[in-house]
């Protein structure tokens, strides 16, 4: 009797263990921590009203895009460092297409995401057939990109700037899926029953101020949403862990590693072209510097997510919480008018704090006796 | 009975490396044959070879007496060969129950969505580390925090649970203390007792005999013979291992396999 009942605490112990050591827990722990210090200091900048809100979410929502590939990558075993220097390209090839050469928006878009997603492909190849490291290798990329997007942007059209996409967009079916709003009609219900506020001077008096949910923030959720459950609900799920945690074991036993690494660096490239097309539906224009730094603001959403650089380990939910961390404090440091540089020092500060934690983990996971 | 798989003179090379120089094997059903041999033997290119992750430069395999040729691991397991590597295959911040299924997850079908059947997945799991004499705590234990023999049992099991027919364990001893050695032996014997032909690699004699039912020691890559249960020696076993010097007085004892 006594011994089944020393069993159970046991028992009782090591789930709660198990309950805490998990990749997402520091990434739930900073995003409490974030919000409660913003709540603070910034509570009566407006921050925390609606206008507030959906400024940090719309933030946010950009470095969830960015930092959902980057995940899934990075849990399979790889790095690109391409990612800025793709959301360049894609929307330079966006930029061209549409406005040098005429094409319809809808037809750009496909078109950027078609060559966008092969050179995801080549990188993962040129990492699989090498058997270099994904960092040499993306790395690069990220110089060959740039340099193109740059060229290519001069060479058509003398600038680095090609603006005038948006009365091309107007009417194209695809380009409101990036740059659209969704719920519009919610938010006038809203307005209208004087729940939220509308603009009282200009030609938009009487508009709601908030007129929609970004696109933006829809893909960010459908993003997280689809490649949480594919992570771990599913058999292509086990795949990517595998191939990160042993690529040899998991060959061992036929897992198509090669099949599984290519595949993500495909979708990090799939996931850099949402951010690029958005951007350009919001800005109306492309400009060859875009995305610069991206990659690594991605890579750092996933290591405050709990993902650990060496691959095998880590969480969906955990970089969309690094990548609201990081639209919280961005917009927040705003709103709390501080030096906006100051964000790099949060940066640097809460990536080496997330890598200490999360060897920590590590350690808990495997290390326990 | 006849042989499960055969090999014969088989030949590895690895640009200049000879690794393998006309090496012949077989296993039948029951039984557990040892493959012993020096570090740099070729023990474990052989057996990667029978495992279809290395093929062969020269040399035939033979399953159920017909020839095949395995271009992946994949073949080979399909052909009912299954394999527990020196480095284990086994990936420590996984589960349990994630490595015990990796590359064949069972499925559920939702609408157009197949997801991984947990429930059955953790069930079978558990079930069969009982049935080996393990208590998981939970199937969603990491394999990192299971001790060396329970990984290698986890691994034995998962072998034996997709039907291996020819079971393959590179040093699954190696790294263990006592206990836990005695643990895998008699794993290694209830796996062998129904009916399955285990491929048992080891440097240690001692633990060949043990369980073994044949030997053959590997030195150099090649084979210096094969010796059945009682015919030989531990210390003879030593002897060839350590290179075969005593070659001429070894012959008699092997039956003029050499
Ligand atoms: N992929 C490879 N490329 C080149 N040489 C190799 C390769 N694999 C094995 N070898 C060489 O083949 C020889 C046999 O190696 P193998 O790993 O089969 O030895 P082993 O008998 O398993 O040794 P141990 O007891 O240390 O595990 C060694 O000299 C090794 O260096
Ligand atoms: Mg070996």
């Amino acid at each position: 009797m006594t011994i089944a009942a020393d069993d159970e605490r046991l028992k009782s112990r090591s789930r709660l263990r198990s309950a805490l050591v998990r990749p997402e827990l520091g990434s739930i722990c900073g995003a409490i921590l974030v919000f409660v210090f913003f709540f603070a200091i910034a509570r009566d900048s407006g921050m925390f009203g609606l206008q507030g809100v959906m400024n940090w979410t719309v933030v946010s929502a950009q470095f969830a895009i960015i930092a959902v590939g980057a995940c899934l990558l990075m849990i399979a075993g790889e790095f690109d460092l391409s990612v800025g220097s793709m959301i360049g390209f894609s929307g330079i090839v966006i930029a061209i297409l549409s406005v040098q050469w005429g094409w319809p928006v809808w037809s750009a878009i496909l078109v950027a995401f078609l060559v966008a997603i092969a050179i995801g492909a080549l990188n993962g190849l040129l990492v699989i057939r090498t058997g270099l490291p994904s960092f040499i290798v993306t790395l690069g990329s990220l110089y060959v990109l740039r340099g193109l997007t740059i060229w290519l942007s001069i060479l058509t059209t003398q600038q680095t700037i090609i603006g005038g996409i948006a009365p091309l967009a107007e009417g194209d079916w695809l380009a409101p899926l990036f740059g659209g709003k969704a719920f519009s009609g919610l938010f006038v219900w809203l307005a209208e029953n004087g729940w939220t506020e509308t603009y009282t001077r200009g030609t938009r008096t009487g508009q709601p101020i908030i007129d929609g949910i970004p696109m933006v923030v829809l893909w960010a959720l459908g993003l997280i949403i689809v490649a949480h459950i594919v992570l771990t609900r599913t058999r292509f799920g086990n795949w990517i862990f595998a191939s990160g945690g042993d690529a040899q074991a998991a060959r061992y036993v036929g897992v198509p590693v090669a099949r599984v690494k290519i595949l993500m660096f495909m979708t990090t490239a799939f996931c850099a072209t949402v951010f690029a097309t958005s951007q350009v539906m919001e800005f109306g224009s492309a400009a060859a510097d875009r995305g610069l730094l991206k990659e690594f603001e991605a890579i750092i959403c996933v290591v405050i997510g709990g993902a650990l650089l060496t691959g095998g380990y880590g969480s969906i939910v955990g970089a969309a919480l690094g990548a609201l961390i990081f639209g919280v404090v961005q917009q927040g440091l705003f709103f709390a008018q501080a030096e906006s540089s100051l964000f790099r020092v949060f940066l640097g500060t809460i990536l080496i704090l997330a890598v200490v934690f999360n060897t920590y983990i590590r350690r808990a996971i495997t290390g326990e006796r | 009975m006849s042989p499960l798989i055969e090999m014969k003179n088989i030949e590895k090379h690895f640009g200049p490396v000879i690794a393998l120089n006309g090496v012949s094997f077989d296993v039948r059903p029951g039984e557990c044959h040892c493959l012993l041999g020096d570090n740099g033997a070729g023990k474990s290119t052989f057996i990667k070879t029978m495992a279809g992750v290395h093929k062969p430069t020269k040399g035939e395999i033979l399953i159920g007496g017909e020839p095949m040729s395995f271009q992946n691991p994949r073949d080979a397991m399909g052909a009912g060969i299954a394999t527990v590597y020196q480095d284990l295959a086994m990936i420590p911040l996984m589960s349990v129950t994630r490595n015990f299924w990796m590359g064949r997850e069972p499925v559920r079908k939702v609408g157009p969505f197949r997801f991984i059947d947990f429930r059955l997945a953790n069930q079978v799991t558990m079930d069969e580390m009982q049935r080996m004499g393990i208590n998981l705590r939970a199937p969603t234990q990491a394999v990192g925090t299971l001790s060396g023999g329970e990984r290698q049992t986890v691994a034995i099991a998962r072998a034996v649970y997709f039907g291996a027919k020819v079971l393959i364990l590179d040093e699954p001893t190696s790294a263990l203390g006592v206990r836990q050695t005695a643990n895998v032996l008699s794993t290694i014997d209830r796996v062998r007792k129904s009916g399955v032909g285990v491929v048992f690699i080891t440097h240690n004699v001692r633990h060949a005999m043990a369980i073994g039912d044949r030997f053959t020691v590997l030195n150099r890559g090649q084979t210096l013979g094969t010796a059945k249960r009682g015919e030989i020696k531990p210390e003879e076993l030593q002897d060839m291992m350590a290179g075969g010097q005593d070659m001429a007085e070894l012959e008699g004892s092997l039956g003029g396999t050499v």
